[in-house]
């Protein structure tokens, strides 16, 4: 399958330098945590990781090939982006939210063909919505919501899937549900970015973490070698202790 | 439901566009009609047919179709259920230009002058509109035709309160009413290859505003293009719109009520609202010029304000009822 690779990209927003000069390789079939301070960049990383904002410097290649030669549409159908705080406008049915994840894959004209009702309803049942199929995506509780735009994101099988703040405004149990789910698909062999706060979650689910702080990557490779107490306490400018239980590890701030 | 609402709106479309051939001053029977039609010439039946009503029946069906399926466009495009064509400031301007046209004039050496102008005033708003928005998003979109509305609103009350005579003042307060008496074949000409132009390109939005009911950024990661989509509902809006205020004058709230009628229809999908919003567009404007007909107060009321005094406790009703939605 195939890696993201990111080499020495840069982005401003405005006169600002957000990312500068950043090198990571996100691979497949794992799942990556993208981990940084409110600011740091992380949200302009996955933009450019997801080619929607084009870096002012340095190149983006999915399995070998430049982002911007892949091409918008075939982009959309290789990866899948979900945003912070995704939201539907209109009261259209869970199905319908779904079924929008196949739009690069439509034909020019005409409705959904019949030959893709099969991959919805496995995307739907995967996330457990088929008894929500009907029910108008305004009506959605913020946990179903959250399993219906990824259930969206998935339904094309995408090889890259880029979440930003899968887990905010979940409790633990949905929280744990979402990037658990998330798991699922770089088990299955797919690159899975998210950028998360939750750090006990990030120890709990990712394979890998970038950690990224003033436009700047402070560390990058594997749970072990990134989650140690020095590096997150230079990243986040806090005490930081792990701490070991029978339950797993668990992150404490000291300040 | 969904695969019936066409055909059935159709249906209704056709059934109140013939009603409109019959009604009117000089009522018709439907035989009188088709012998008429059959042989047009020399009688008077046939020349209120051919000169008449059918030319005002088919502007009523373009006007109202464009403007519903443009308040459909922008209301998806904008994500806002309240958008309508007036939002971008198009009508506004072909306001002003037709007011210009009267007030200096053109209007009575020449009678597609005012159309003329109208168009005109329409495109420059739309230019200015988009020069504006450039390099912001929706919400700039927003602002910028608000701006330029309230500009030419501001040129057209100059206008009336600098003219030059009552005769002018009331050509123009009759032409803000918004109206399609007195309408010809020249402006059905002049009227109709932009709105058909223009309802090609709003029509063609209609999948990426599916995509957009997920907001833009999701609507950009599905591939969709997300500023060229805006491109194609503005200058269709300025194309379409532009045209049919230019030719009737300012009729309001279709653009905002005719979306809002067929949306629980087809399950709120944003891009399947936009031909059903066409055609319920045009049954509104085509019944609401019968009624105009039929309605009188000693005076004949015009088009814009009849649809205005229904549209009016509509729009408060569906701010009431997202309210209650929302709350």
């Amino acid at each position: 399958m195939s890696a993201l690779v990111l080499q020495g990209v840069s982005a401003r927003r405005g006169s600002r330098l957000v990312l500068d000069e950043v090198d990571v390789t996100f691979r497949a079939g794992r799942l990556t945590a993208v981990i940084g301070p409110n600011g740091a960049g992380k949200s302009t990383l996955l933009d450019i990781a997801a080619g929607l904002l084009k870096p002012h410097g340095g190149q983006v290649q999915l399995g070998g090939e430049s982002l911007t030669a892949i091409g918008r549409r075939a982009l959309a159908q290789r990866r899948a982006y979900l945003p912070q705080r995704g939201a539907v406008d209109w009261p259209i049915s869970v199905e319908r939210v779904v079924a929008l994840g196949l739009t690069p894959a439509l034909p020019a004209f005409g409705d959904l063909p019949a030959a893709m009702q099969p991959s919805i309803d496995k995307a739907l049942a995967d996330c457990d919505l088929l008894p929500l199929r009907d029910r108008p995506a305004t009506q959605l509780s913020g946990g179903e919501l959250a399993r219906a735009l990824l259930a969206r994101a998935i339904v094309g099988d995408p090889e890259l899937l880029i979440v930003d703040e899968p887990t905010a405004g979940l409790d633990p149990r949905h929280a744990i549900d979402a990037a658990s789910r998330l798991r699922a698909r770089a088990d299955a062999g797919r690159t899975v970015v998210m950028a998360i706060h939750d750090l006990d979650l990030a120890l709990r689910f990712a394979d890998d973490i970038v950690a990224v702080r003033q436009g700047h990557i402070l560390g990058n490779g594997p749970v072990d070698e990134i989650m140690t107490e020095p590096l997150l306490s230079s990243l986040y400018d806090i005490g930081v202790r792990l701490v070991r239980d029978p339950f797993g590890v668990s992150v404490r701030f000291t300040d | 439901m969904t695969r019936w609402l066409i055909p059935v709106l159709l249906l209704l479309l056709l059934i109140c566009a013939g009603a409109s051939l019959l009604a009117g001053t000089v009522w018709l029977r439907p035989q009188d009609v088709v012998q008429a039609l059959a042989h047009p010439e020399g009688n008077l039946t046939g020349l209120i047919l051919t000169e008449i009503r059918i030319p005002r029946v088919i502007l009523a069906i373009m006007v109202g179709g464009i403007l519903g399926l443009s308040g459909a466009v922008l209301q998806g495009l904008l994500r806002n259920p309240l958008a309508e064509p007036g939002t971008l400031g198009i009508s506004a301007g072909a306001a002003l230009g037709a007011v210009i046209a009267i007030y200096y004039g053109f209007a009575a050496s020449f009678v597609l002058a005012t159309p003329l102008f109208g168009l005109i005033g329409g495109f420059l708003t739309a230019g200015l509109t988009l020069m504006l928005s450039r390099n912001g998003g929706t919400l700039s979109l927003i602002l910028a035709g608000a701006a330029i509305s309230s500009v030419a609103g501001a040129g057209v009350s100059l206008a009336l309160n600098l003219s030059p005579n009552p005769y002018a003042a009331y050509e123009i307060m009759t032409w803000l009413m918004g109206s399609l008496t007195d309408r010809s074949w020249d402006h059905v000409r002049l009227a109709a290859p932009f709105i058909v132009v223009g309802g090609i390109l709003l029509l063609m939005t209609g999948r990426a505003l599916d995509a957009l009911a997920l907001g833009e950024t999701q609507a950009e990661s599905l591939g969709i293009h997300v500023g060229q989509t805006r491109l194609l509902a503005l200058f269709g809006t300025a194309l379409g719109v532009g045209a049919a205020t230019a030719v009737a004058g300012m009729v309001g709230f279709v653009g905002l009520i005719a979306p809002h009628i067929v949306r629980p229809l087809v399950r709120h999908r944003p891009g399947r609202v936009l031909l059903p919003a066409a055609l319920a567009g045009a049954i509104l404007v085509v019944l609401a010029d019968i009624a105009t007909r039929l309605v009188t107060f000693g005076v004949p009321i015009n088009l814009g304000v009849f649809i205005s005094v229904i549209g009016a406790p509509f729009f408060l009703w569906l701010i009431l009822h997202m309210r209650s939605r929302t709350l």
